[in-house]
């Protein structure tokens, strides 16, 4: 089921922007080129995070604290292997995409953990970065109730995120 | 700056977990080795995040993001009613949420800063409750292809990189809802 939504959807597009006389390859062409700027710009933030992050893990204090939270992760249903991708997601959308690609490196992306952070990261934003260019652009200086209101959403994105992979993956 | 701490926090935290757990020599390896895998990452998913951008650019030009803008306009009329009485603002919180939910990141961004400019010239300068709201909303990604999570699955060799779709549209739709409703409870007493 799920293998056919991808393909139909992208042919319809095509199908559709057809029928609008959009010319759709120079449309996928110039968008693919955008995709490049975005990959070469990932990359350096991602470079410094990872070796972080491969360095937490050597020394063997990603597993500690992993293992610290655990239990308060697991008395919510979360695996306690994706502690670290929870506790940079809401800071950095880079670091969340080192941490949340070493998890599916690491237990493999078919995985329980895998699938629970692959659909963290992707039903989840970067909460404080969002909230400062927004504030920011208001000039608003009082945040009132639109932090804890945010981070009430992560939480429990994160918790319906290992529900449904259970639920749908078994 | 957050970055710089949380950055310096990790390099530190690790250099003396590692003197204390006696795996330095691994802890200066996996520097080397964590810099190479982020290069190794970066070309393995830019195949398909560039095919990805390619393909938001074609549903912007073919105004598919327009015709999403007219079908959410109801729903953001319930949750925004006073910023939706402003015409300009109505179309600027419209074109967020339909670049969104299609991933368009760049698109929205500045429409989003946008409805924010709007917002605050309807109404002085504290954070308003519908502000709270929007950045709500765009703290709680509601996207309907997470192109690049989808990548990186494919990468890792997953068997079908978009078996996860359902469970981030459940997991999203309800992150959001409780987010705008912990909102609505905060919000009581204040203007």
């Amino acid at each position: 089921m799920s293998a056919l939504i991808v393909p139909v959807l992208l042919c319809s597009a095509g199908i559709f922007a057809l029928s609008k006389r959009v010319n759709v390859f120079s449309a996928l062409t110039d968008g693919a080129r955008e995709g490049l700027k975005i990959s070469a710009g990932m990359l350096p933030a991602l470079v410094v995070l990872l070796s972080g992050v491969y360095m937490l893990r050597a020394s063997g204090a990603l597993d500690a604290l992993c293992g610290l939270l655990t239990p308060l992760l697991e008395y919510m249903g979360i695996p306690g292997e994706t502690a670290s991708l929870l506790l940079i997601r809401p800071f950095s959308g880079s670091g969340a995409l080192a941490a949340g690609s070493e998890i599916m490196r690491q237990f493999g992306p078919d995985s329980y953990a895998g699938r629970c952070a692959a659909v963290m990261l992707g039903s989840t934003e970067t909460t404080f970065y969002v909230i400062a260019v927004y504030f920011g652009a208001a000039g608003v200086k009082k945040t009132r109730h639109a932090i804890p209101a945010a981070l009430t959403a992560d939480l429990c994105g994160f918790i319906m995120a290992a529900l449904t992979v259970r639920l749908f993956f078994g | 700056m957050l970055m710089a701490y949380i950055w310096v926090g990790m390099l530190a935290v690790s250099v003396l977990y590692g003197c204390w757990a006696g795996t330095v020599p691994a802890v200066s390896a996996a520097l080397m080795e964590g810099a190479a895998a982020a290069v190794e990452l970066c070309l393995s998913i830019c195949g398909a995040v560039c095919l990805w951008t390619g393909v938001m650019e074609l549903m912007r030009r073919s105004g598919l993001a327009d015709g999403l803008s007219r079908l959410l306009a109801p729903l953001l009329r319930i949750i925004f009613p006073r910023s939706f009485a402003d015409p300009d603002c109505a179309q600027a919180l419209s074109s967020n949420f339909s670049a969104n939910l299609l991933g368009l990141g760049n698109a929205a961004t500045p429409a989003g800063i946008q409805a924010v400019k709007h917002m605050t010239r309807l109404g002085g300068q504290c954070a308003g409750n519908e502000l709270c709201r929007l950045v709500v909303m765009n703290t709680a990604s509601v996207q309907l292809l997470p192109a690049t999570v989808a990548a990186v699955r494919a990468a890792c060799g997953a068997s079908d990189a978009f078996d996860i779709l359902p469970c981030v549209w459940i997991s999203s739709l309800v992150s959001v809802s409780a987010g705008l409703l912990t909102a609505r409870m905060l919000e009581r007493g204040n203007p």
